[in-house]
């Protein structure tokens, strides 16, 4: 699978980064090595195995629906650039 | 082309909190309310190096209500992370479940307009978690995050676009709140934003079978904005159309207080969530002894509540569609019954007064403020002749507003009817000697004229007079 500017640009902007235009090259080689690299297993031959769900065997790791409160909302703000009484300040957000 | 030959296609994506104690993924507990950011740990904080760990009752939960809306259950099934950014979702992604959800194929039978059964079918039922909130404050100096609510389980019921009116929809809504309400999964509050609904609407010629360009309106929660959203976007529509335009697919938002729709997202900023199974948690693996045990704990469900008080409380059709089409109509319909053996009268109360009172206040069955016990008492108060039912209806107001034992209020009250021999003649005696008019017509011929005197007593005693016992007196007298 070959990927094309268009489709760097695009991933770019998912993920809120600006790329300058000589930054393009250099990202559409590391995710193309990157797609080259998860290509191998398309490669791999799986005639005869089941399939599977999630990447290893295990199933049902389940919690119990039990209540753990550990009240420590300063310690949980505590890394926050801004807060205010009691939450995360952030810019403005318009809906 | 006219309004009628269009007709209109609905689908509804229903997102349900369910009330399991805790969160999906970790143990904070649920509860709605509380100071902001106090429900909250490192892992419904998004702490890095934190790992999530499924709630075992989420599970049982959204199975519970595939089952109760006929769905089929998966044995096979896992979780999917759902990619996007919003200050509300503190990981930038939301762990849902994409292609293979916990229940699917089901459905549910409404009411349709013409009066006949109409099934709706069920795509499918997924988990998922909920998102924090965002407050603003009015001096623009930013926004506030609030992630208590971020990690409450959510179950999202998408239907097939088989809805084809605001009625329907409408319809279709509240067989799905009583459901959940009756199988105990959620408390499907409202107000609280524990039921809302994303709702697809689309137009089309009647007689054809392609499906017009769909807009979406995310997150309504409530009923009447939904209906008014629905005829407005489908009018809306087909002016569109008519006017030979297109309709874009995009999201819309609906605004109350102007009744329409502006468009929500940027254009071009395109979803692309960019699904993808979530490498920390496990396949979710169910055997048919886990889902039977499910199966046989479901407890009786509206339609079959509703045959049975057809049968053994004589009540109508109607009486019992409107009684089961909430859980909180019907315990206190249970309860009432049992105490005042009237179920009727019961079902009666429920019907107008109560309706009407909570319709008035635009809330939902979930908002009375009082028990059964209580409205059984009222029932049997008025049974009993100690009060008339315009006292009760005095009563019922008195319940909303400040709510006790309705034996407690007529007392504090001083309503309690009279009854007293002497005490009725007196009244009875005077109203005759003050309008002669409607003795002469009584006299005349016209039976009607008690009624009026009637009304007159009534109005004197402010209602408490015993109203068979002046009924009867006034003809006594007027026969002399």
């Amino acid at each position: 699978m070959q990927i094309n500017d268009e489709e760097v640009l695009h991933i770019a902007k998912l993920a809120r980064l600006k790329l300058k235009d000589d930054e393009l090259e250099n990202y559409k080689k590391n995710l193309q090595e990157i797609l080259d690299f998860a290509d191998t297993i398309n490669h791999v031959n799986t005639d005869n195995i089941g399939e599977t769900i999630g990447i290893n065997e295990n199933y049902n790791v389940f919690r119990k629906d039990e209540i753990h409160q550990e009240n420590n909302r300063e310690e949980l703000l505590k890394n926050a650039p801004s807060q205010d009484e009691g939450m995360f300040r952030i810019p403005k957000v318009i809906n | 082309m006219p309004r009628e030959d269009y007709e209109t296609v609905i689908g509804l994506e229903v997102h349900c909190e369910l009330s399991t104690k805790t969160k999906i993924f970790c143990s904070c507990p649920t509860e709605f309310g509380g100071e902001p950011n106090t429900h909250c740990c490192p892992i419904c904080m998004a702490m890095p190096g934190t790992l999530p760990v499924l709630n075992e009752k989420v599970v049982e939960y959204a199975v519970k209500a595939g089952l109760a809306t006929n769905c089929k259950i998966a044995q096979n099934s896992k979780n999917d992370r759902k990619n996007y950014f919003y200050p509300d979702l503190p990981k930038a992604y939301q762990i849902s479940q994409y292609d293979m959800p916990l229940c699917y194929e089901g459905k549910v039978e409404i009411d349709a307009e013409n009066g006949e059964k109409k099934t709706i079918r069920i795509t499918r039922i997924h988990i998922e978690e909920d998102a924090g909130k965002l407050n603003h404050d009015e001096y623009g100096r930013g926004s506030f995050v609030d992630l208590n609510r971020a990690g409450v389980p959510l179950i999202e019921v998408v239907s097939e676009p088989d809805l084809r009116s605001a009625e329907e929809a409408e319809s279709y809504l509240r067989k799905l709140k009583a459901i959940f309400e009756y199988i105990q999964v959620s408390d499907c509050k409202m107000q609280e934003g524990s039921l809302r609904a994303d709702v697809n609407v689309s137009v089309r010629k009647k007689g054809t079978t392609e499906f017009g360009t769909r807009t979406e309106m995310k997150n309504m929660n409530s009923f009447r904005s939904i209906v008014r959203a629905i005829k407005y976007e489908a009018d809306r529509q087909i002016e569109e159309i008519e006017n030979g335009n297109k309709i874009t697919q995009e999201t819309l938002r609906w605004d109350d207080i102007s009744g329409k729709t502006f468009p929500m997202r940027d254009k071009e900023d395109a979803q692309d969530y960019r699904y993808f199974p979530d490498p920390d948690l496990v396949a979710i693996k169910l055997s048919d002894e886990y889902i039977e045990n499910i199966k046989k704990e479901l407890p009786e469900l509206p339609e079959i509540k509703k045959a049975r008080y057809i049968k053994d409380f004589e009540l109508s059709e109607k009486a019992a569609n409107f009684v089961t089409s909430s859980k909180y109509y019907s315990d206190i319909f249970d309860v009432a019954t049992e105490k005042s053996n009237n179920p009727k009268a019961v079902s009666n109360w429920l019907m107008s007064d109560i309706a009407r009172i909570l319709n008035e206040k635009e809330e939902e069955a979930d908002k009375i403020p009082f028990t059964g016990e209580d409205l059984g008492e009222l029932v049997q108060l008025i049974d009993k002749g100690t009060i008339s039912n315009s006292i009760g209806k005095k009563v019922l107001d008195e319940l909303f507003e400040n709510p006790k034992s309705p034996s407690k209020i007529i007392e504090e009250k001083g309503w309690v009817q009279i009854s007293d021999e002497g005490a009725i003649k007196e009244v009875v005696l005077r109203i005759i000697e003050n309008n002669p008019q409607s003795v002469a017509d009584y006299k005349a011929g016209k039976d009607k004229a008690v009624g009026f005197l009637v009304g007159q007593a009534m109005k004197e005693t402010k209602g408490k007079a015993n109203p068979q016992m002046l009924n009867q007196m006034f003809i006594e007298e007027l026969k002399k």
